[in-house]
């Protein structure tokens, strides 16, 4: 039987607290922490004192007052009537929608280049590094304004779509217009359309013709992959797999057709009515610019990303793979992918984020996002300096903190699935 | 063998055929173009599709740059030129209008920066009488010709020891130089850090490293805040040492931008190094602080960073504080920097060994010496070209200040535009400024990726 | 390493600032220069030329002041502010004060805590279009797209109007006049509409400027001036009785060409001899000396040769003087009486 002396207990000295390693780190985070709190009260008493001083107090009343002015490229209903909050709100729709059609157009464009970079044809290969180069180290913001002008410099302006002798004609069978204003393409139509529900006292409409395309196209997905599963029972359990190419694309296609059938969908052409084309999906120059200019300029990134990450897949995979019987088409999905987008996805996932934030830069073309509508024109009518620029911050870190939060999870899916 | 072969049969060749030239169509630029580029039908399309690219491309600007517009004074001048020459398009006349680089491409690169200013008396945008010593703009040329000096270290391999001390010394030089004023200012803020560092020294070998840390910092901004003020107004009605002093709002062009950069970098430099070893800390606090910092700078665009930098840090700071807005903006580009400083670094820290933690354990160095002697060294190293490439990036953003109105290149394209003479004119200066960012760019990138490889070899 | 500048030259910064409750014209004197706020660039009232030297009908009246006040119309320090950080900047004290073509309405006046001095140039928002458009009104513009300059009460004004009269527009919200001009011309928008002085000095430097005609409609009031922060009486007085005397030294027939011999002694008109500090103490009770309002007309000339110099007829801008007419010729120029 042992019996356990406890050490002589020493008494505490204040000494301790900087000599002793076992509460030295409690010291210096006690330290931290109080100069943290007396750097953002004293941040907080300058703040308060100085609005003081300029008479203004902090409100977010303003956001409920009418805002007064127009927004041109819009995805809710709106008027110059509405308010503040709901100028900002299309504002972060806008910055949405042009982050995220900037994510995929980068990604497509970068993949490719990336591997055309790798292209054994020389010229192919030095043009793409060209490009590379070109984009990457030129700031965005001037690949921004400089589109902008390319696009309303060198487009026909709607006027020259008029009369017979027309110096412009709409592209693909009349149905799409580009101008320096902005592109023109067909819309979806229903003639026999369910009509909108409204929510939240008609503040925002929806579809109900999106919603039950939505539904039917997502039931039909659900459909495809059950019959998938049965497949793989199958081939689990016989060794033959049933041909389910037909059945699956009949499963995910032909129930979404019927349904646009039966809602009379047709679709609505653009059509130069008075001073602008009317009718159709409208995309604005400016959202235009910004988008490719996004675009090209993170597909540099990302193709230099990319053409790292399959240069970073030894040959020795591919060879061992195809050692083990693998077809070339698992080769690539089971064996290279998984590991090329391990070193990808990270890399990845900050350039969607750079793409995202440098999408704030839509000030410097008109492009109504929420700088432009929150902290630009809000900000220049109310004097509200200090709180549309906070919330404005707010948003974008709550965005970031998603936009990573969501990939850092597929990442570690990545991860798990090559280990 | 062949003495008998030579009896016996009559055919066997007894020396060797000299090398034939391998076919035409093998070697020379046929053979390279063969191999490379028409190597197949798809490959053959697709380079005659490039060229095809190439063409147009070049066929649409080359005409348009060789403009011969350089010596017009206005854009109405560069109109008659080239309709002189007769090149009317459908959109008017075609062809650039250079005359207004040649007009404004000082002022592009030094924005509004007084030519000659040299005794704090002398500031004048003309020559000074017997001034032929000093080039125009030489004080920001100056400037950024000792910066590569103060670089050398860095970017050779083999440079002389002693620069280091002018690496050490070129921080309190440049603001002086380009901002000006009595040099008693830059070296109260020097004597800071000597101050600092006489304290740390005192206090740590006779107390501890910690304690003396904390001292050293506050002895110094005590220094700075409270003390040094009168010191250099004491000293400076002694001896009145300076030059003339120019005042940030003079800053503009690409001086600007690369005073913005470079200072930002240099300044983030530390605050990164200690963000990273905070965000490496077991410290929950330190750590969750340091992360906490880290990620909201980066998840906000730097444009809402410089709205703070415009409408709001002046409402955050004691009343009556007022820097000028380009101190403001160097503030917040810093703060920015910082946090992609601290992910770099973290990276370099995460690159190295853990063998080499732990050896300097094992030496007994404590937490400080370990960090000084052993792992910054190398982790810095390591995290140079990751440095470089967000100097780069930093570099490239400081375009965004036109927004808030400051004068950099892009902002002086407005103000350009603005004068009645050039007014119309959009690509002539557009791509001469996306000429310069290339050019700076390109060679920095160039630069770090060669160091990159040397670094490598060094390492392994 | 590469230690940090930074916080030293923050502290020195720091002790340098000074307190901003001190009195703006103490601060301005103690300091040497005027701090002005302008545009960025707008032509005809301020924009820099190749030297970085300001110019312009606004840049005159920040010359005007620091004349007055410093003796030196170049002790001026042009600080260039977007539609965006002017009233920061002129809120946060960066700025002593702000000619910015800047209307004068209730809320700027009254809620955000600025005092107007006075109306340098009464102007209204109005429209330019095409001429081959063949539009002769405003209210033809049903579904046409307009380029606006943001930041301003352009847009307001813009939205108003359309909703007043029940038609439908696109705006196209810029930041810069140059980019608007740019956008106008190659046929972005149809109509550009911002004040109608800022639409004459955009027609002027076109290429074929009678290819483009203003609209007859002026949709809003928009008078122009300098402003300064509240609560600093002494200083706003003293900017809006040098705006003053440029204007009166016009209705007197005080210019940069006779004012030297004029204050040379007292002339046989009283207010002339007031204003020019041969008699009386105006420059005293401003706490200025006796020459402020000579030392300004002599640097930037008196209000209808600032106005003819920067923006007058025989400028490209070419604005005639219309409302900004002394009030002796049926314009709207008025200055109370130096006495």
């Amino acid at each position: 039987m042992t019996t356990i002396t406890d050490p002589q207990r020493e008494t505490f000295r204040l000494g301790m607290l900087i000599y002793d390693t076992r509460y030295r780190s409690m010291t210096i985070q006690v330290v931290a922490l109080i100069a943290f709190l007396i750097l953002i009260g004293w941040l907080i008493s300058n703040t308060a004192q100085n609005l003081a001083d300029l008479g203004k107090e902090p409100s977010f009343r303003f956001l409920w007052e009418p805002a007064g002015y127009d927004i041109n490229q819009r995805l809710l209903d709106y008027n110059s009537q509405d308010t503040h909050l709901r100028a900002a709100v299309l504002g972060l729709l806008n910055t949405l929608l042009v982050a995220v059609m900037g994510c995929i157009t980068a990604t497509i464009l970068g993949v490719i280049i990336g591997v055309l970079r790798l292209s054994p044809n020389w010229l192919v290969g030095r043009l793409m590094t060209v490009y590379v180069e070109m984009f990457r180290n030129v700031p965005v913001l001037l690949w921004i304004v400089f589109i902008m002008a390319i696009t309303i410099e060198t487009l026909p302006q709607p006027r020259d779509f008029r009369g017979e002798d027309a110096a412009a004609t709409m592209k693909v069978f009349d149905s799409v217009a580009i101008t320096n204003r902005g592109l023109y393409i067909p819309e979806p139509l229903f003639s026999r359309g369910l009509g909108d529900v409204e929510v939240a006292g008609n503040r925002f409409e929806i579809s109900l013709d999106l919603i039950l395309l939505l539904v039917v196209f997502g039931a039909s997905l659900y459909a495809s992959a059950q019959v998938k599963h049965r497949a793989d029972r199958i081939q689990e359990q016989t060794g033959v797999r049933p041909k389910t190419f037909w059945k699956r694309s009949a499963i995910v296609v032909l129930p979404t057709v019927f349904t646009l059938a039966i809602l009379g969908f047709h679709l609505g052409y653009p059509a130069l009515k008075g001073f602008n084309f009317q009718g159709g999906i409208y995309m604005r120059n400016s959202l235009i610019a910004l988008w490719l200019a996004l675009s090209l300029y993170t597909a540099a990134f990302i193709a230099e990303i990319v053409r790292a990450g399959i240069m970073a897949i030894s040959k020795g995979q591919t060879e061992a793979a195809s050692a083990l019987g693998l077809r070339p088409k698992r080769v690539m999905s089971l064996v290279i992918l998984p590991q090329a987008l391990r070193v990808i996805i990270p890399p990845l996932i900050s350039n969607y984020l750079n793409l995202t934030k440098n999408s704030s830069l839509a000030i410097a073309v008109g492009y109504m996002d929420l700088t432009g509508t929150l902290m630009g024109i809000t900000l220049n009518q109310t004097g509200r300096e200090l709180e549309t620029v906070l919330m404005g911050m707010l948003v974008y870190l709550i965005i970031s903190l998603s936009i990573s939060a969501v990939m850092n999870w597929y990442n570690n899916r990545v991860k798990l699935v090559e280990r | 063998m062949s003495g008998t072969h030579a009896h016996t049969v009559a055919y066997v060749r007894e020396s060797m055929l000299p090398e034939q030239a391998p076919p035409a169509t093998e070697v020379g630029i046929i053979g390279w173009g063969k191999a490379n580029l028409f190597s197949g039908w798809f490959n053959s399309i697709v380079t005659i599709l490039s060229l095809a690219a190439i063409y147009l491309i070049l066929a649409a600007i080359l005409p348009w740059i060789f403009s011969p517009t350089w010596n017009a004074t206005s854009l109405n001048e560069c109109r008659e030129i080239l309709a002189g020459l007769g090149r009317e398009g459908e959109h008017g006349v075609s062809g650039a209008c250079w005359g207004v680089i040649r007009d404004r491409w000082l002022q592009l690169m030094f924005g509004f920066y007084p030519p000659y200013p040299i005794t704090p008396d002398v500031n004048i945008g003309e020559a000074p009488v017997g001034s032929g010593v000093w080039p125009a703009y030489f004080r920001p040329i100056l400037t950024f010709v000792l910066l590569i000096v103060a670089l050398a270290p860095v970017l050779f391999e083999h440079p002389p020891r002693k620069l280091l001390y002018f690496t050490a010394i070129y921080p309190f030089l440049m603001p002086w130089l380009l901002w000006g004023g009595t040099i008693w200012s830059p070296l109260s803020v020097l004597a800071g850090f000597v101050i600092a560092f006489l304290v740390f020294r005192f206090v740590s070998t006779s107390y501890s490293s910690l304690l003396g840390i904390i001292l050293a910092v506050v002895a110094a901004l005590v220094w700075w805040m409270v003390l040094s003020g009168y010191v250099v107004d004491a000293l400076d009605s002694i001896l009145p040492v300076g030059i003339a002093s120019v005042d940030s709002r003079s800053f503009g062009g690409f001086m600007l931008s690369i005073t913005i950069g470079v200072v930002a970098i240099g300044c983030s430099l530390p605050i990164g190094i200690v963000l990273a070893l905070g965000r490496q800390s077991d410290l929950l606090i330190v750590k969750a602080l340091c992360v906490g910092f880290i990620e909201f700078i980066r998840g906000v665009p730097l444009i809402t960073l410089l709205f703070v930098a415009s409408v709001l840090l002046n409402i955050f700071l004691p009343p009556g504080t007022n820097f000028d807005i380009i101190l403001r903006v160097i503030i917040m580009v810093t703060l920015f920097a910082s946090a992609y400083m601290a992910e770099v670094i973290r990276g370099g820290l995460a690159a190295l060994p853990k063998g080499q933690y732990e050896a300097a354990d094992a030496l007994g160095l404590d937490y400080w010496k370990s960090q000084q002697l052993v792992i910054m060294p190398q982790a810095l190293k390591i995290s140079i070209p990751g440095i470089v490439s967000t100097f780069i990036g930093v570099f490239k953003d400081t375009t965004l200040v036109s927004i808030i109105g400051l004068l950099d290149p892009l902002g002086l394209s407005n103000a350009i535009r603005a004068d009645a003479a050039w007014n119309g004119i959009v690509w002539e200066i557009y791509g001469f400024i996306a000429l310069l960012f290339f050019v700076f760019c390109f060679s920095m990138s160039r630069y770090s990726m060669y160091l990159e490889r040397r670094l490598q070899t060094d390492h392994r | 390493m590469k230690k940090s500048v930074l916080l030293g030259a923050l502290t020195v910064a720091g002790l340098a600032a000074g307190a901003a409750a001190a009195a703006t014209v103490d601060d301005v004197k103690a300091r040497g220069k005027l701090n002005c706020g302008v545009t960025t660039g707008l032509v005809g009232f301020a924009a820099p030329d190749a030297n970085g030297n300001w110019d312009g009908f606004d840049v005159g009246v920040c010359r005007a002041v620091a004349a007055a006040v410093l003796g030196d119309p170049m002790a001026v320090e042009f600080v260039p502010t977007t539609g965006k950080t002017r009233f920061t900047a002129l809120a946060s004290g960066e700025i002593d004060m702000l000619a910015r073509n800047t209307t004068w309405t209730f809320s700027r006046d009254v809620d955000l805590k600025f005092t107007f001095v006075g109306v340098n140039y009464y102007d209204g928002q109005g429209f330019m279009v095409p001429k081959e458009l063949g539009v002769s009104s405003a209210k033809d513009l049903d579904g046409a797209t307009v380029c606006i300059q943001t930041g301003t009460t352009t847009e307001l004004n813009l939205a108003d109007f359309f909703r007043a009269n029940g038609i439908s527009y696109e705006p196209v919200p810029i930041e810069t006049n140059a980019e608007a001009q740019q956008q106008y011309l190659a046929g972005a928008c149809d109509v550009y509409t911002t004040d109608a002085s800022g639409l004459a000095a955009t027609r002027a430097t076109f290429e074929n400027p009678a290819d483009h005609v203003l609209l007859p409609e002026i949709i809003s009031k928009e008078p122009l001036g300098p402003l300064v922060r509240h609560g600093d009486d002494e200083w706003a007085d003293i900017v809006r009785w040098t705006l003053n005397a440029l204007i009166t030294a016009e209705e007197l027939g005080v210019s940069s060409a006779n004012v030297g011999e004029m204050s040379m002694e007292a002339g046989s008109n009283p207010e002339i001899n007031r204003l020019l500090g041969t008699e009386g103490n105006l420059g005293e009770m401003l706490g200025l000396s006796a020459d402020w309002a000579k030392n300004a007309i002599a640097a930037v000339g008196n209000y209808g040769e600032l106005f003819e110099k920067n923006i007058g007829e025989n400028t490209p801008i070419g604005l005639s003087r219309g409302l900004n007419a002394q009030w002796t010729e049926g314009g709207l120029i008025y200055s109370p009486p130096f006495r």
